[in-house]
């Protein structure tokens, strides 16, 4: 063992753990006695310039070419570190989501611990950078329990609400059940196979058929990782969570370790179960995980969406909505051919962006008039023209509504989807996602109708909108708008 | 060339929304000097095409290889007539709405965005462009009803918008089935529209998405039963807006239905020809009987487009070369009328009197008052009933021709359908314009109307002399009309209802 | 090529714009002008009533060319003499009826414009040949009509307008349906392609062809019968007219009644009769009883008519009705009649003379009631009047005659159609013709219980002050009564124009 070539293999989380140390010791030395808003700045901006280093070099390292990619595919620690153009493009997308996140927290209010709050957000960052790399189960699991720790913090991070701390504890609670369904499932699939690394179990699975203990596997993990995911029925702690945590943390927890843990899962599923995969189509029902994802994935349309329509505060909206998403992304893994899952990447990597974007919009609204409720957004567009318009792109890409990258990344995952299988088999699958699709965008038109159509209090005062943040949402609207009109631009590393 | 009026729009909406607040002056003459070159270009680009018959390619590159997306703009005949028709909807809405003053610059931004999407999808030949044209139409409808809309606004918008949305994500299945089928057939994605009208899909395939295309579509067609946006639309909307949506957006289903439905899926056409003709004849009848009992005057002129799209449909139902050219045909002409009739009733007449409700209406005789408003609704109202000389005689009278072929029990029903609409014209002119009832005696605080401006006169103008020019000489849209339908591209459509 | 009929359509039409734009400020000018337009029209027609070649049966003064080739339209106008009686018939009442209404005040203007429009709508159906464009001046004497009553009608000229409007609309649209059946199986818009090839069996067996079902032939042919059995009216398709003849401002209705009922008559004679000959044999009892229905019940009708204006104008229907008469019988298979054809001719040309002396003479009575309306404010009841031919000898007189010559008089114009009507009907089909006879006793009752109640009897002194007709009007009125001692006399100076025409649908009718 290598540690030095391990080092550098790792040499992106490195940076961001050495950036992580940085932010925390020049909050706690030299940054003491200044303002929040000092601290936030310059924090965040060592916390980005880590994270763009980072990027960088894992750019350098697609740009390298393949052949040095190659060799470390056939790394030397037995499969523990999968290390490929595609998770490295993962990191990259991942450092950007954590840079905005960092840049719309910049103008928070919510603590003065300034240090650890940022440096919780890149040690959440470190987890889900190792877990995009995973390629054996344990490897999985330690990244996914570390980030989730760091996730469970920084959903309790605003200690004047004490909704705050009722969430984190409801999160807590039901993540460490999550990591115990996912240890107990893994668990069966190593007395199975008989090894923890991903490849090897889908050696010995290849060809294996169904048994009572695989299913239970199945099952289980299906659990663990739809809690992780909110996946219904598994998705009660996060409207909650989301509405309850600093808004910052929630776009964090909707956005960077969404993309992360929908990349393992369906790396998951996709090796591990690959002898089980049975089939959810028209008529032709056969048992595998396919079928049991499928049930998943439909509640979860379903349900987020319906449930979606009746709330009254956005940051809930958003998250029945981000249950709603996560049931089509799933549609992604269960389809489980190449050009479905970067299609679900895609999907994904798009919605962090925006609904980074949209949580940025929501803390400006709720810095300035104290609430997320629909009314707090009532004249936006007068009070704050560019920020409505940042909303509407962001809704409008939520929606699915071409030319936005929402809508391209719906179009790539459904066709992905359909054209698994004979005679469009998952095409009624499909058919519910667009029917749910057409409903949501009732409840996103109804921010937007707050924001655009209704008129504001009598003498409500222009909201100033920091100009971080403005800077961060404006780039986050440009990106949205066009990776929809050129989605090339990213599809071609996925 | 004509893709520049796409260009141009939405650089007006870019120009737009650069200048600054509270200049009213400056948003409208921006706005309608970008109508203005749009249509012109529409115009010239439109002449200058050699050969209406043919699809010519205007620009055609790659977009989104992977799914085999192009950006691919062209044009044949019935594009031609389409840009025309908006180029001509654009320009006279503007000049109807020159009395916005609330946001003005807003309003002529989404006006001018909702345009450029029209424009967009009237010369798409790409499915999924036509596709992102379609839908970006959407957004900017709801905003300009919710926003500057009269009666139960924010209601009307959030249904039209639904509607749109649930018809566009019908046609969003269909596009992905079809994507993922023709990708089977061909051996390669492909989303070009004549690509895709050479594939031979499966007839069980066809059997079933014709309908669903076809119903997303002809949502916004306003076909019964699905019309119901439709009049509640087009009286909350403001005065352009209902003119642009009974003028333009409703085309934009029909060409849909043509363009993609009908094209890609004739087998499927076939199989549900009679249930497309009885639906739309049942459109023709109950829209003019509905309108026969409104006492909303606006209400009367919304379930009267719903009736005249029925024609639209009818046409297409025939399936023969000229039910199809007096569909097109009946697609410009609505628009002009349309348009025509909601620029009266939104503002020359509800923008002066606050009332569109018939009993007011009737007090006030405003044929006396602003007889120039009188007198174009008469134009207007005869053009619609389809009297000879306008261009709606010519529409419907090929429709009609075409429709007695295949249909005959129910082309009778259609005449039915014509007689009540002249009762209803009828109805409201006499009503609004000519009543008997006695003048309300003055309680002191009346203000005389605002006499009709210059900006109305020059759009009624231009519109009636757009349906009268048709009507005498249907030659020079029949021109470019015709030739589309005997093209190779219409060949495996119009296969054994050669007319 | 000649371009002699459009100018003459156009005359009224730009007319009618000129005037219109002069505002209604200029009042003098404005009549002036129309009145002007009028008589330059009247010119007109009369320059082709001496240019035309009475010798030829056949399609004079004709245009053609193309207009909308990918539907087979074509510009194709001409007259025969049929065409050239009405021409001529519109031109010698429009002035009578600008003249009637020379104290309009409402918005002269427009109502000029209206009139002359009118006009042109009137001439353009009489000569147009070709589907397309007639249909098009067909529905264009339709709008200025309703305006003229909704606008400048009496007390409940509303409901009256629109029932006459939905009315023919529905006519109009059944004639447009069966037009489009024909043009889908023919492919053509012609007149007198179509009756060519009716008369060859192309059109019935292509109809059929075409649709599939035996019995299309009939429905088209129903569809157009009542386009034009409204416009008429046929009984029972009449119950527009009373109302809208009664609301019209009588000049208006010198027009309705004087020359656009005799559109729906020239469409039976024009279109009808050559287009479908085989069709209305197939049904000839139930028209025949159609037509002696309409003779019969409105002589009754008006019989039992308290207003003038609403006597007069069943007593319109009646007339109408012996032209209907007459041409279903030319149409019929004559067997065991000897001379069939000289029978027909002279029921057809009865018909035609018909035609026109009606639209003289009861346009001349309603000139005649307008008048006494003028005097009478408004009233015009036959209850309310009596004895004033002691007050008005003038007026009595003249009107007198206009009556006398509507109950068929020898002598006066309607005697010579009537009488050759009955002539050549009674040989053809006996039954109808000796039911007819009832109307003609019927009329002359109710016209001589008119005379007598308003006219003669006790004068009743509400009139006593009634003033007589002053020199202008005697003038205005003069020439329609000339006209009918001239016709009743000398019946030759139209028939000798018609007779070639005649002549030449009897063979059309002989296969």
């Amino acid at each position: 063992m290598n540690y030095l070539y391990l080092l550098q293999l790792a040499a992106p989380e490195t940076i961001i753990t050495v950036t992580m140390l940085v932010v925390l010791g020049v909050d706690l030395t030299v940054l003491r006695d200044k303002s929040i808003a000092t601290r936030f700045t310059v924090g965040g901006w060592i916390a980005i310039f880590g994270c763009a280093v980072a990027a960088a070099m894992l750019w350098g390292r697609i740009q390298g070419g393949h052949a040095l990619a190659t060799a470390y595919r056939l790394d030397p620690f037995n499969g523990f570190l999968i290390i490929d153009p595609v998770t490295d493009f993962a990191k990259i997308a991942l450092l950007v989501l954590t840079a905005f996140t960092v840049l719309i927290s910049t103008s928070g209010k919510f603590t003065n611990h300034v240090g650890e709050y940022l440096s919780l957000l890149l040690l959440g960052t470190i987890g889900l950078l190792f877990l995009v790399s995973a390629g054996d189960l344990l490897m999985v699991w330690v990244p996914l329990e570390f980030t989730s720790l760091s996730l469970y913090i920084l959903a309790a991070f605003n200690k004047h609400n004490e909704r705050a701390s009722e969430a984190a504890l409801k999160y807590f609670l039901f993540g460490g059940m999550s990591a115990a369904f996912l240890l107990f499932g893994f668990s069966l699939l190593y007395g199975i196979s008989g090894s923890t690394n991903l490849a090897e179990i889908a050696r010995v699975m290849q060809g294996r058929g169904l048994d009572p203990l695989l299913i239970v596997a199945i099952v289980t993990t299906v659990i663990g990782f739809g809690f992780k995911v909110a996946a219904v029925p598994f998705h009660l702690w996060a409207p909650d969570a989301y509405e309850g945590a600093p808004t910052p943390s929630a776009a964090f927890i909707a956005a960077g370790s969404k993309v992360a843990s929908f990349y393992i899962l369906a790396k998951i599923f996709t090796l591990a179960f690959a002898g089980s995969t049975g089939s959810a189509v028209w008529h032709g029902y056969v048992s595998g995980w396919m079928p049991v994802v499928a049930v998943v994935a439909a509640l979860s349309m379903v349900l987020g969406n319906l449930t979606a329509i009746v709330q009254s505060s956005v940051k809930r909206l958003l998250a029945y909505s981000a249950i709603a998403h996560a049931g089509y992304v799933l549609l992604g893994v269960l389809a489980g051919t190449a050009s479905s899952i970067s299609a679900m990447m895609f999907y994904i990597i798009t919605y962090a962006l925006t609904v980074i974007g949209a949580f940025g919009v929501v803390t400006v609204v709720e810095e300035a008039t104290g609430g997320d409720a629909l009314s707090d957004f009532k004249g936006l567009s007068r009070r704050a023209p560019g920020l409505s318009l940042c909303l509407l792109v962001f809704l409008l890409s939520l929606g699915g509504i071409p030319p936005l990258a929402g809508f391209i990344g719906k179009f790539f995952l459904f066709s992905a989807v359909v054209s698994v299988g004979e005679n469009l088999g998952l095409l009624w699958l499909v058919i519910l996602a667009i029917a749910m699709s057409a409903v949501s965008f009732y409840y996103y038109l109804r921010v937007l109708k707050a924001a655009y159509v209704q008129d504001a209090a009598e003498g409500a005062p222009a909201i100033k909108v920091p100009g971080l943040t403005m800077f961060a949402l404006v780039l986050l609207a440009a990106l949205v708008v066009l990776l929809g009109c050129a989605p090339g631009l990213l599809m071609r590393f996925l | 060339m004509l893709a520049w009026t796409i260009y141009i729009s939405f650089i007006g909406v870019l120009v737009l929304m650069l200048l600054p607040r509270d200049n009213a002056r400056a948003a409208r003459i921006v706005a309608l000097l970008t109508a203005v070159a749009s249509c012109v270009v529409a115009f010239v680009g439109a002449i200058q095409q050699a050969n209406p018959g043919e699809v010519t390619t205007i620009v055609n590159v790659p977009w989104i290889p992977g799914i085999g997306a192009n950006y691919y703009l062209a044009a044949d005949g019935i594009s031609l007539v389409l840009v025309i028709l908006t180029g001509l909807a654009a320009v006279a809405g503007i000049l109807f709405s020159w009395n916005i003053e609330k946001r003005t610059k807003e309003f002529f931004a989404f006006y001018l965005a909702l345009i450029g999407g029209v424009y967009g999808v009237f010369l798409s030949f790409d499915v999924l462009l036509l596709f992102v044209f379609y839908e970006l139409t959407i957004i900017p409808k709801y905003f300009l009803i919710a926003r500057w809309g009269s009666t139960r606004k924010e209601y009307g918008a959030m249904k039209l918008a639904l509607y749109s949305f649930v018809g566009s994500h019908l046609v969003l299945i269909g596009l992905i089935a079809t994507w993922v089928v023709a990708k089977g057939q061909l051996g390669h994605a492909s989303l070009n529209l004549i690509e895709l009208s050479k594939v031979s899909f499966p007839i069980v395939f066809q059997h079933w998405m014709f309908p669903l295309v076809f119903i997303g579509f002809a949502i916004l067609a306003g076909m019964w039963p699905f019309h119901t946006w439709a009049p509640t639309g087009h009286v909350a909307a403001p005065t352009a807006g209902s003119m642009l949506l009974a003028g333009v957006v409703m085309k934009l289903g029909a060409y849909g239905c043509l363009r993609v439905a009908m094209l890609l899926f004739p087998e499927g056409m076939r199989e549900w020809q009679w249930a497309v003709a009885a639906l739309a004849v049942i459109g023709i009848v109950y829209g003019a009987g509905v309108a026969l009992v409104q006492r909303d005057f606006k209400f009367v002129i919304g379930y009267s487009s719903v009736s005249h799209m029925g024609f639209v449909l009818l046409g297409l139902a025939t399936l023969n070369t000229i039910g199809l050219d007096g569909a097109v045909l009946q697609m410009f002409s609505h628009g002009i009328i349309a348009g025509l009739l909601f620029a009266v009733v939104g503002r020359m007449v509800y923008d002066r009197t606050h009332t569109r409700d018939f009993n007011d209406l009737e007090t006030m005789q405003i044929g006396k008052l602003l007889p120039f408003a009188g007198i174009t609704f008469v134009i207007a109202g005869v053009a619609s009933m389809g009297l000879p000389g306008f261009s709606g005689f010519v529409a419907e009278l090929q429709v009609l021709m075409g429709a007695w072929a295949v249909f005959p029990k129910m082309t009778i029903l259609a005449g039915m359908g014509i007689v009540v609409g002249v009762a209803y014209t009828l109805r409201a002119m006499q009503k609004a314009f000519y009543s008997d009832a006695p003048e309300k005696i003055s309680d002191g605080h009346d203000h005389p109307l605002e006499p009709i401006t210059f900006p109305e006169k020059a759009g009624a103008v231009m519109l009636i002399g757009a349906s009268l020019v048709v009507g005498l000489f249907p030659g020079l849209l029949m021109n470019w009309i015709e030739p589309c339908f005997k093209s190779p591209m219409f060949h495996r459509l119009l296969a054994g209802g050669a007319l | 090529m000649n371009h002699w009929l459009t100018i003459l359509t156009l005359v009224p039409f730009l007319g009618g714009i000129v005037v219109a734009s002069l505002g209604a400020k200029r009042q003098n000018l404005v009549r002036g002008l129309a009145l002007a337009s009028s008589f330059v029209a009247l010119g007109g027609a009369l320059c082709l009533w001496l240019h035309f070649d009475s010798k030829s049966g056949g399609l004079q003064f004709v245009e053609r060319m193309n207009w909308v080739p990918s539907l087979g339209i074509q510009y194709f106008l001409g007259v025969d003499g049929l065409g050239l009686l009405m021409v001529m018939l519109t031109a010698i009442v429009t002035p009578l009826a600008i003249l009637a209404s020379w104290n309009v005040k409402d918005r002269p203007h427009v109502y000029y414009m209206l009139v002359l429009w009118l006009q042109a709508g009137l001439f353009g159906t009489f000569t147009a040949l070709n589907f397309f464009h007639w249909f098009l001046y067909w529905e264009l004497g339709l709008i200025p009509a309703f305006f003229l009553i909704k606008l400048w009608g009496g007390p409940k000229r509303g409901p009256a307008a629109t029932q006459f409007f939905v009315y023919t609309m529905v006519g109009s649209v059944a004639l447009l349906l069966s037009f489009l059946a024909i043009r889908l199986a023919t492919g053509s818009f012609d007149f007198i392609e179509l009756a060519a090839m009716a008369k060859s069996g192309v059109l019935q067996s292509k109809l059929s062809a075409t649709f599939g079902w035996k019995s299309i032939g009939l429905i088209v042919f129903f569809g157009a019968f009542l386009g034009f059995a409204v416009k008429v009216p046929v009984i029972p398709f009449h119950t527009w007219l009373p109302a809208a003849y009664a609301e019209a401002p009588s000049p208006v209705t010198m027009l309705l009644t004087g020359v656009m009922s005799k559109m729906g008559v020239y469409g039976f004679l024009r279109i009808l009769l050559p287009i479908f000959p085989d069709q209305i044999r197939q049904v000839l009892s139930l028209l025949l009883w159609l037509a002696v229905a309409t003779i019969v019940l409105s002589a009754f009708a008006a019989f039992a008519q308290k207003d003038l204006k609403r006597m007069l104008a069943y007593s319109s229907i009646n007339h109408l009705g012996y032209c209907l008469l007459a041409m279903f019988a030319a149409a019929s298979v004559a067997t065991g009649v000897n001379t069939p054809d000289i029978q027909k001719a002279a029921a057809l040309d009865g018909a035609l003379l018909q035609m026109f002396n009606h639209g003289l003479t009861a346009s001349a009575l309603f000139l005649f009631v307008a008048l006494l309306e003028k005097r009478s404010g408004g009233l015009r009841g036959i209850e309310d009047f009596g004895g004033i031919r002691k007050v008005v000898p003038v007026f009595t007189g003249l009107m007198g005659i206009a009556i006398f010559s509507s109950l068929g008089l020898p002598g006066l114009n309607g005697f010579v159609g009537e009488f050759l009507i009955f002539k050549g009907v009674f040989p053809l089909v006996p039954w109808a013709a000796a039911i007819s006879t009832i109307a003609l006793l019927v009329t002359a009752i109710f016209l001589l219980t008119m005379i007598q109640r308003v006219f003669c009897g006790p004068l009743n002194e509400r009139w006593a002050r009634l003033p007589d007709l002053t020199t202008a009007e005697r003038f205005l009125v003069l020439p329609s009564i000339a006209l009918m001692f001239v016709l009743g006399i000398w019946p030759q100076f139209i028939l000798g124009k018609i007779d070639a025409t005649v002549v030449q649908l009897v063979q059309h009718l002989n296969f």
